[in-house]
């Protein structure tokens, strides 16, 4: 039995989107398959989450959103970062690796 | 910026809907679309893969839903919604709409007038800049009463003090301005030069005083008030400079103040005019520079506060020098009072206010309670309507914002009328206002009192809908929903109850108040004035104009106008005199007895200069001796009735009669004659009825050392007094047309005048008294009638079982007494302490005065036993065949 796919972590949901926007503007489905690919399958977004998350990182002005033709001549809702959204990420990114190192210590003293 | 994106965003939804609802279906397709192309990608056969796709995003719809949720632009249609079921809720029960509508309205209506009197006088600092830096200041009178200061106090303490940028002296003036069509007295200030300086005020047109124009015999010049200036010149900018006719000398216009400008010291004041007092002579005594009658107002430098000024003040009044020697009335040994010019405006009439506050809460408080209960009685109706919602999956905060918003929509539509209330209310309180409330003009609806009533009425909307509310939602929709439960009476009876409990106790603070006030009012018109006040007319009768600078032109002109006066048919007797009882005005002079020690007076008096008759007239009975007569004239030795207080005191088992005393002017001057008294009569009251100083002289107008220009004519009439006053005044001007006639009235008008601020206070308490006693009764009635509709059922199946309607009446009476009887005895406890707070109100009765107690509480039982008969018949009446059959 393979591991089992977990939700994502409370509170990262955000950080994880804008990680993946930083690299070139993607829509929604994109945005999810690349989350678990690069999780390797650990994470699974649930699409409601995600859609919401995409409204209030846009209206906090991190994200902005237009309507391209995809390359299957369809038209999608693609989302970019803006560069308020690059400064959030980056401090995120510090906030996240300081928790996480926090834990880790924790964790080996108590081990 | 990003609050910006959130309010845009949030409106682009608003403004289209369906463009923002197409965008998110097209978005979610979208993913659907790929989720399934990559589902066929890894092998599974289309259906399949649409299959797995719907699986995975979950419903559609839900997540539609969740993503419109998370904007807050979502709240503004389900507020719309819960708005319009408000109303239909409301619009379907038009009796309890408008009832509640309308307790809502008088509790906040009545607070929000009360506090548009308290917002100017008490909180708002007055209208000038740094106003906290103005101060009073007065000298000590006996027995640690304030005294006016001397002209030469004030120069002493303006040469000598470093505390103040500014100082000023004021008195009252009231010239006579003629020229114009009918000789006009107007309300006016002689004031020192820097006067509008220390109220940090100056002239919108024209030009303040300077220095220069202060100095005895300076030139003469006006500053006039806005409102004369439009009255009289209809607002002529070229009035400056031109030249005015008061008291036939020319006055020369100099100024005019703006229109902001509020004179608190004197609101009435019209036009000012330099004091230009003497600075010279200080050595002579016998001056007015020397009387105790100036005002003194100071402004305080920037930095100095008034304790370090009241420091200052106490060492310069305790080490006199000898540029200004001081005489021992004015030697300032017990120091100088200083006070904020706030506080000396206010200080009078703040228990007064503050008591109507309390009261107005109260009121406030037994509104909110009544409505509380209401809103209560209406959810026990509505239980089931709660119970199907909760079943249908209302969750209990979407319920909870619901009822809240229903009860919000009460209270703001309670609000709006309230302000019809207020506007009202605010009429009535100018209209009765006292003439010590200050800043009346003030007093009116404006920004910040709408504000408070606004404030007010979200958060009664909030207070009284919570309780309902949280039983509301609390329903058990299984135990909701069975048509039985509605036979038991639920818990919040408990609630309801203890709020008519205490619905009850604070209506009984509130009349007992009304109570005690009311008492006082009576004990005070029992007070007998010393004097018969009926079919009594008084008017103030001035002689302005260079014409009258003889004396003995005044006396003609006094004797002809009595004459004529006296012709007028229905007049049976007529006199003046200088000092008219209960007028307000007081006029003391010291008085020196022949053998006293020292040369200052040691005693003082009030001064009636008459014409032969008045004590006879006025009805003043006498004790001893003689009255003053015909004979008692210019030429003739000076002869003197005392009132008894004075012969009590000066001569206490001795003959009064005969006495030797010199008054005012004439003390210690041995070219004037002693006056001898002649006669004892009975006191008056000359303040107010409740004042009892009543220490008098009476002398006849030729006898004193001058001829006061303002003269009181006193007419005794047969019938209506007041009507036979333009005939009076006609009269009068038959015999000199340009003699001003002001402040007529009945003795009535001013017995009742005199007694104007505690009037003041009874009107309010009454008023609130009533309206708590009226919504108290209606809280009873609203919880017994709802006991007995639930209890329907008890009572057939009482009265089927065999009680009689009287014993179904009596369990029911008994359910409503034994309630008010609760609150009785908790308002009692509330009312004993709160009357401590109004003892300074009272007059001759004790604050815990038993028979008003009594009367307050058999009214309130009697009033609770009105309110729980209607409800009880109705039980009584209850036919159990009926109820029983109807199950």
């Amino acid at each position: 039995m393979p591991d089992p796919t977990t939700d994502v972590i409370q509170g990262t949901l955000d950080m994880l989107i804008l990680k993946t926007l930083s690299l070139e503007p993607m829509h929604g489905f994109g945005i999810a398959r690349r989350i678990e690919q690069i999780s390797r399958g650990v994470f699974k977004v649930n699409p409601g989450s995600l859609l919401t998350a995409f409204q209030r990182l846009e209206r906090a002005g991190w994200l902005d959103s237009e309507w391209r033709q995809t390359n299957n001549s369809r038209r999608a809702k693609f989302y970019s970062l803006t560069r308020s959204g690059h400064k959030q990420l980056e401090l995120e990114t510090y906030d996240w690796a300081r928790r996480i190192s926090a834990v880790a210590r924790l964790l080996r003293t108590e081990g | 910026m990003s609050l910006w994106r959130q309010i845009s965003r949030g409106l682009r939804v608003l403004i289209n809907r369906t463009a923002a609802d197409n965008d998110l279906s097209e978005e979610v397709q979208h993913y659907l679309e790929q989720s399934t192309a990559a589902h066929l990608s890894r092998g599974l056969s289309p259906g399949e893969a649409r299959r797995a796709a719907r699986l995975e995003l979950g419903n559609v719809t839900t997540v539609r839903e969740q993503v419109r949720a998370s904007g807050w632009e979502n709240l503004l249609p389900t507020l719309f919604a819960d708005l319009r079921f408000a109303t239909r809720q409301l619009h379907a029960n038009p009796g309890f709409t408008a009832v509640t509508i309308l307790t809502l309205a008088l509790g906040i209506g009545a607070t929000t007038a009360i506090f548009s009197a308290i917002n100017p006088i008490l909180l708002q600092s007055l209208p000038y800049p740094d106003a906290d830096r103005i101060m009073m200041i007065s000298d000590f009178g006996i027995n640690g009463s304030r005294l006016d200061v001397t002209f030469h106090t004030y120069r002493e303490l303006s040469e000598r003090s470093r505390s103040f940028q500014a100082m000023a002296v004021m008195k009252p003036w009231q010239p006579t301005m003629t020229g114009a069509d009918q000789p006009d007295r107007l309300d006016g200030q002689r004031v020192s030069a820097e006067y509008f300086h220390v109220l940090g005020e100056s002239p919108a047109v024209g030009r303040d005083f300077d220095p220069s124009d202060d100095l005895l015999n300076g030139p003469r010049i006006v500053i006039l008030s806005d409102t004369l200036w439009k009255r009289r010149f209809s607002g002529d900018r070229t009035i400056v400079g031109r030249q005015i006719t008061l008291d036939d000398n020319l006055y020369t216009v100099i100024g005019v103040m703006p229109r902001t400008f509020e004179n608190v010291l004197a609101p009435s004041a019209e036009l000012w005019s330099p004091l230009q007092y003497d600075t010279r002579n200080i050595i002579s005594v016998q001056t007015r520079e020397w009387g105790h009658h100036l005002r003194m107002v100071a402004r305080l430098r920037p930095g100095v506060t008034g304790e370090q000024a009241k420091g200052e003040f106490a060492t310069i009044a305790h080490s006199p020098v000898k540029e200004f020697p001081r005489p021992p009335w004015a030697s300032l040994k017990q120091g100088l009072i200083v006070n904020s010019l706030q506080h000396d405006v206010t200080a009078d009439v703040r228990p007064a206010l503050l008591a109507a506050l309390a009261a107005v809460t109260l009121v406030l408080l037994i509104a909110c309670v009544n409505v509380t209960n209401l809103l209560l009685a209406r959810s026990a109706q509505r239980r089931g309507e709660f119970a199907v919602r909760a079943a249908l999956g209302a969750g209990r905060m979407r319920m909870l914002r619901q009822l809240l918003t229903e009860t919000l929509l009460l209270s703001t539509l309670g609000g709006a009328l309230a302000m019809v209330v207020a506007e009202f209310g605010v009429r009535a309180l100018v209209a009765l206002s006292p003439p010590g409330l200050p800043r009346v003009g003030a007093i009116r609806i404006d920004g910040a009192v709408f504000a408070f009533a606004f404030i007010t009425a979200t958060l009664v909307g909030l207070v009284v809908g919570l309780i309902p509310a949280l039983h509301a939602s609390r329903t058990d929709p299984s135990s909701g929903l069975q048509q039985g439960s509605r036979r038991t009476a639920g818990g919040h009876q408990w609630t309801r109850r203890a709020l008519v409990v205490s619905e009850v106790a604070l209506a009984l603070v509130l009349l007992v108040r009304a109570g005690l006030l009311l008492r006082s009012i009576e004990r005070l018109f029992g007070v007998p004035p010393g004097f018969d006040p009926s079919h009594l007319l008084t008017m103030e009768v001035q002689e302005t104009g260079h014409r009258f600078d003889d004396d003995s032109v005044r006396y003609r002109f006094l004797d002809q106008a009595l004459e004529v006066v006296l012709q007028v048919p229905g007049v049976k007797s007529a006199a003046f005199t200088t000092l008219l009882p209960l007028s307000g005005d007081t006029d003391v002079y010291g008085v020196e007895f022949e053998g006293d020690n020292n040369s200052i007076a040691a005693d003082a008096a009030f001064r009636y200069a008459v014409t032969p008759g008045y004590c006879e007239e006025m009805g003043i009975p006498l004790r001893r001796g003689r009255m003053l007569d015909q004979h008692d004239m210019a030429g003739a030795s000076v002869a003197v009735l005392i009132s008894e207080s004075l012969a009590k005191r000066r001569f206490p088992g001795r003959e009064p009669i005969g006495q030797r005393l010199r008054m005012g002017p004439d003390i210690d001057r041995a070219d004037r004659p002693w006056y001898t008294i002649v006669g004892v009569v009975g006191d008056v009251k000359q303040m107010s009825l409740a004042v009892s100083e009543s220490d008098a002289v009476y002398i006849t107008t030729t006898h004193w050392a001058w001829v006061d220009s303002v003269q009181s004519l006193v007419v005794r009439v047969r019938g209506d007094a007041a009507a036979l006053a333009p005939a009076i005044r006609n009269a009068i001007w038959s015999v000199d047309k340009d003699q001003p006639i002001v402040r007529v009235a009945t003795m009535d008008d001013l017995l009742a005048a005199s007694a104007a601020e505690r009037r003041f206070a009874l009107v309010i308490f009454e008023a609130f008294a009533l309206a708590a006693l009226v919504l108290a009764a209606a809280g009873i009635y609203g919880v017994l009638s709802g006991s007995v509709t639930e209890r329907t059922r008890e009572i057939g199946v009482r009265s089927a079982l065999g009680a009689t309607p009287a014993s179904i009446l009596v369990m029911v009476l008994r359910q409503g007494i034994t309630l008010t009887a609760v609150g009785v005895a908790i308002g009692l406890a509330g009312a004993v302490a709160a009357s401590q707070a109004i003892a300074a109100m009272l007059f001759g009765i004790s604050r815990l005065d038993p028979l008003t107690y009594l009367g307050v509480i058999g009214m309130l039982l009697g009033v609770s036993a009105i309110a729980c008969w209607i409800p009880a018949s109705r039980a009584a009446r209850v036919d159990p065949a009926t109820t029983l059959r109807a199950e």
